[in-house]
């Protein structure tokens, strides 16, 4: 059972169906209890920094979070904002992030990217495993994956980037650090390979 | 590489879709929540719903349709149509909908843009401009309420004062164009994106991928959304719903984009 962290970030409806349309259970999980019956945890997140941080430790579950993350070893998947909680800290905000992933959130320099439209990152774009992971397995990635964001994971260790995507600098769109992972982009809104993505999630020894 | 979107603009009027002419003359053309059914399983880009009832009508936004089709799209979804406030934004948003569009709101109140994209990021705020030519000067003037008001305003400075707003994305929608097909209105296109570097998505005019490769090849990264090309077959505009394969769209953005040289 997969439990979707609902802590009032918003957009966990495409998520669900997607699960829903493939016959995956999971359970959108609103207090610690529903974290302990997991065995998977996906959490997404949208808007900014301080907002989403603030709601999810105002959620109750940052201690089970914590427990079914860093104890007991569970999968989780951050997606989009989702991701850059796993980081330390980031520039949109002061609040501490979760710290699971030994990184910090950047803006992206506009002056880095050669010609408008330069912020915020928006469309589709290319998507580049720097390993073969689970994650990934038999994605199309041909059509790339929807992207809306500002600000972007810089990991201190090169060995947790998963996925690197290039706009104006080459920055980590996937990292994975044990049975971490997080993707900068919405796989919710990227037609097949972001289900493929999602099912792979759901489904995939992650080690 | 980031590539240009290609996206279907829909028009929602009394609960069902219509394509208009020139703002004008709407004609049903389906069901929303089937519609967009068929552009998931095409793979769109993105896609934009406007309602064209809610602000015109004083309306608010059609919570439960908005929220059926949020379920419903696989792809990136921007609605716009209503909102005045920042609590139908963060509603919406909260919804699913990715991207929130505003447009008179914006006119009266241009705080609003700071104000909605301090709740939801910036990165989801998007203004469309409805741009309708001067019939004697040919100055583009903005106008609001489906183009029943004008504003006199000029869309070139407005989109400078929304980028410093924090404006995620800015639609220019060219009224005189609208359900024309004959091509962008691409002068306009040039002299906004000259002023501003944010994200832009054009509307109004599109009557072939020709055209949506016109616009490409001259601005790269950019939003080509079209209403009558994606929902109109052919010269008598039967209604057929269509996209182009990921093929002709890939070839549509990868060769527009070499030649722009980006």
């Amino acid at each position: 059972m997969i439990a979707i962290v609902d802590y009032g970030s918003g957009n966990l409806q495409a998520i669900r169906n997607i699960y829903h349309r493939l016959s995956i259970p999971f359970v959108l999980a609103k207090g610690p209890e529903d974290l302990a019956d997991a065995d998977r945890v996906l959490l997404p997140g949208v808007g900014a920094f301080d907002q989403a941080m603030g709601e999810l430790n105002a959620s109750g579950m940052r201690r089970a979070l914590d427990q079914a993350v860093l104890e007991d070893g569970k999968p989780i998947l951050g997606i989009c904002v989702g991701m850059q909680l796993l980081a330390r800290s980031s520039e949109e905000g002061r609040e501490a992030g979760l710290g699971w992933i030994d990184a910090s959130v950047r803006r992206f320099d506009p002056a880095l990217i050669a010609r408008p439209p330069r912020l915020p990152h928006l469309g589709w774009n290319t998507v580049e495993p720097t390993r073969e992971d689970p994650l990934f397995a038999g994605a199309d990635l041909r059509n790339g994956y929807y992207f809306l964001h500002s600000y972007y994971v810089a990991c201190d260790d090169p060995a947790d980037v998963l996925a690197f995507t290039e706009y104006g600098v080459r920055f980590a769109s996937a990292v994975s650090r044990g049975r971490i992972r997080g993707v900068q982009f919405h796989p919710e809104k990227s037609h097949q390979a972001g289900v493929q993505l999602l099912r792979n999630f759901a489904l995939s020894a992650v080690d | 590489m980031l590539r240009a979107r290609v996206i279907p603009c829909l028009l929602v009027h009394r609960k069902g879709l219509v394509k208009t002419v020139r703002f004008a003359d709407p004609k049903y053309v389906g069901d929303p929540i089937n519609a967009v059914r068929i552009f998931n399983e095409k793979e769109v880009d993105e896609i934009v719903v406007l309602d064209i009832d809610a602000t015109a009508g004083g309306a608010e936004p059609d919570a439960a349709m908005i929220r059926n089709l949020a379920a419903e799209c696989r792809m990136p979804l921007c609605y716009g149509g209503g909102v005045r406030t920042v609590e139908q934004a963060v509603a919406i948003i909260k919804m699913g909908v990715e991207k929130v569009a505003i447009s008179a709101a914006a006119l009266e109140n241009p705080g609003l843009v700071s104000a909605i994209g301090r709740f939801v990021g910036s990165q989801s705020v998007v203004v469309v401009l409805d741009v309708r030519r001067h019939p004697r000067t040919g100055a583009p003037e903005l106008w609001t309420h489906n183009g029943t008001r004008n504003t006199g305003r000029d869309p070139v400075a407005f989109a400078r004062e929304l980028e410093a707003l924090g404006v995620g994305e800015i639609t220019v929608n060219a009224i005189d164009r609208d359900g024309v097909m004959k091509g962008y209105d691409l002068d306009l296109v040039e002299r906004v994106r000259a002023a501003v570097s944010v994200p832009m998505t054009v509307l109004g005019g599109a009557g072939s991928l020709d055209d949506i490769g016109d616009l490409i090849r001259r601005f790269g990264t950019i939003g080509a959304a079209a209403g009558s090309l994606f929902v109109f077959k052919g010269v008598y505009r039967a209604v057929l719903i269509n996209y182009p394969s990921r093929a002709e769209k890939l070839a549509l953005c990868d060769g527009a984009l070499t030649e722009a040289g980006a």
